[in-house]
């Protein structure tokens, strides 16, 4: 346990960019994916096409492949996120870090969009049909009709998506991002003689954020219930 | 776009060629060829871990994997080659066994499991750049040093930083859970963990981070594989005693290790590890280091 309070400052610095790159990925992809989703229900058929491409690819790719790309392939082309360079305090947001959230945000959204789309077809035809019929254009009856009933179905699987999301940050800790697993790391090397304390602390933390995470799912889902 | 998707795949296939590539400091040299030595009745005290390895003929010694010079082993070789690797050999041969042969196991140890593989037997001997702490001797034993390094810093050619002190603020590659990434954050550099020091120097290259610290000797075989684009920099701003580890169920092993170590000190067979390995046209081999007293 000293381990732990003796580098307090360290670990909750280093929970800090876990939580950062989930909210912000989390936050990104939930978007991206719901346009994905969008357009694999829409009625443009190259788009349709589009979105199953990036989907299928995506989602056979193993998140480390897809965070190697971001953080080693894409330098080697030029593509790079030098630009980014944000402080507040101790925590810095750089370009590895940024490498990282877009590789989080590629991959995750996948996810997102399949599982938005379980939760359209999940919707009734005749509601799509409905709005139609009373003249609304695609982005109407998505915006009016289908999504706010979709999002409600979609909220289960969707909770799944961003707990893996959570976790799979730790991914970032051996890509140049401190975060809570390359601190875990860096204390097991320091005091070896309290590894298991130490990785029970990080795994009780984590345990504590999923439960956060399933709580709010769960709220949402009664409060979203369709009566 | 679908340029890009062209380039990114070339790059994509550039990159997985070029890991590959990695792999040149452990070709040029063998290191050295070391015989196995007679054991004689009686060299060992009855019962002791040594007897009962030079008994069973077989041994498994954990070393590092991705760091050219001193534990380093590429996807087409057999065997680890590297400094660690050598000194692991004179302690093979002192039992009797045949270093090359396939009595020897090699384990790959990541800084990570050191420690538990000893604790659990899994590895008879630790040889793999594992400076020797107090907080680690509370749970295994460690002895030595046989190299004592400081670290360094890498950067890419045209770069004009120095040293450690330039770079406060700056990101600084190093391997996750390893005490060089302890010693770059308490220096005032940025931390950025990275899995192998192969993946540092790459992103030192690529312009991802500013430079790389760890252990000179790691440093000086990287940019040797990747000549006239890194340099090493600045003075050396810590010390690290490199040493054996053994399990503490076997006390008795330190003085073995020592002997061994303290015998190759004197024949030059330790000089010749080093010159094997670390050593180069502009690098002078230097003293052998003072070893620990067993406790």
């Amino acid at each position: 346990m000293d381990a732990v309070l003796d580098n307090l400052d360290a670990v909750v610095r280093a929970f800090t960019y876990t939580l950062l790159l989930f909210v912000i990925s989390g936050v990104l992809s939930l978007v991206l994916g719901t346009l994905l989703a969008a357009l694999r229900v829409g009625p443009i058929s190259v788009l349709r096409l589009a979105a199953a491409t990036y989907v299928t690819i995506v989602r056979n790719t193993p998140l480390l492949i897809v965070l190697i790309f971001f953080r080693i392939a894409a330098p080697k082309i030029g593509l790079n996120f030098n630009f980014v360079d944000v402080q507040f305090g101790d925590i810095r947001l750089n370009n590895l870090f940024t490498a990282c959230v877009v590789g989080l945000t590629v991959y995750t959204a996948a996810f997102v969009c399949e599982a938005i789309r379980s939760g359209i077809n999940a919707v009734q035809l005749g509601q799509a049909e409905a709005a139609r019929a009373i003249g609304l254009p695609f982005a109407g009856v998505m915006r009016e009709v289908v999504l706010p009933q979709a999002f409600r179905a979609s909220v289960p699987p969707l909770a799944s998506v961003q707990i893996a999301l959570l976790k799979n940050t730790t991914v970032a800790g051996a890509l140049g991002v401190f975060e809570a697993f390359a601190r875990m790391r860096s204390l097991n090397n320091d005091y070896a003689t309290q590894r298991i304390e130490i990785f029970l602390v990080f795994a009780f933390v984590f345990v504590v954020l999923v439960e956060v995470l399933s709580f709010i799912a769960n709220r949402l889902e009664r409060r979203w219930r369709i009566a | 776009m679908r340029f890009t998707r062209t380039k990114a795949l070339v790059a994509a296939a550039g990159l997985a060629l070029s890991l590959a590539a990695c792999g040149d400091a452990g070709e040029d040299s063998e290191g050295v060829d070391v015989q196995a030595e007679e054991v004689e009745e009686g060299k060992f005290e009855e019962g002791s871990r040594m007897a009962e390895l030079a008994e069973a003929g077989e041994i498994t010694i954990g070393v590092k994997y991705d760091q050219p010079g001193l534990g380093f082993k590429d996807a087409s070789a057999d065997v680890p080659s590297g400094f660690d690797v050598e000194i692991a050999k004179l302690l093979v041969a002192d039992l009797g066994i045949d270093p090359s042969s396939d009595a020897v196991t090699w384990e790959e140890t990541i800084s990570d499991n050191r420690e538990p593989y000893l604790e659990a037997g899994r590895v008879d001997l630790v040889l793999a750049s594992y400076s020797i702490t107090d907080e680690r001797r509370q749970i295994v034993g460690q002895t030595g040093p046989y190299l004592v390094t400081g670290q360094q810093v890498l950067v890419s050619a045209d770069s004009d930083i120095t040293g450690i002190e330039d770079l406060k603020g700056e990101e600084v590659c190093s391997a996750s859970g390893s005490t060089s990434l302890e010693n770059v954050e308490a220096a005032g550099a940025i931390g950025a963990p990275a899995d192998t020091y192969s993946q540092c120097a790459e992103d030192v290259l690529n312009g991802s981070v500013e430079a790389m610290s760890t252990d000179g000797s790691i440093l000086l075989g990287l940019a040797a594989q990747n000549e006239g684009e890194l340099k090493v920099v600045g003075e050396e701003f810590s010390e690290e005693n490199i040493g054996v580890g053994y399990s503490l169920e076997y006390p008795e092993m330190c003085e073995w290790i020592n002997g061994v170590l303290e015998e190759s000190f004197e024949n030059g067979d330790w000089a010749a590890a080093f010159e094997a390995t670390l050593g180069g046209d502009d690098v002078e081999t230097p003293e052998p280091p003072t070893l620990d007293e067993c406790a």
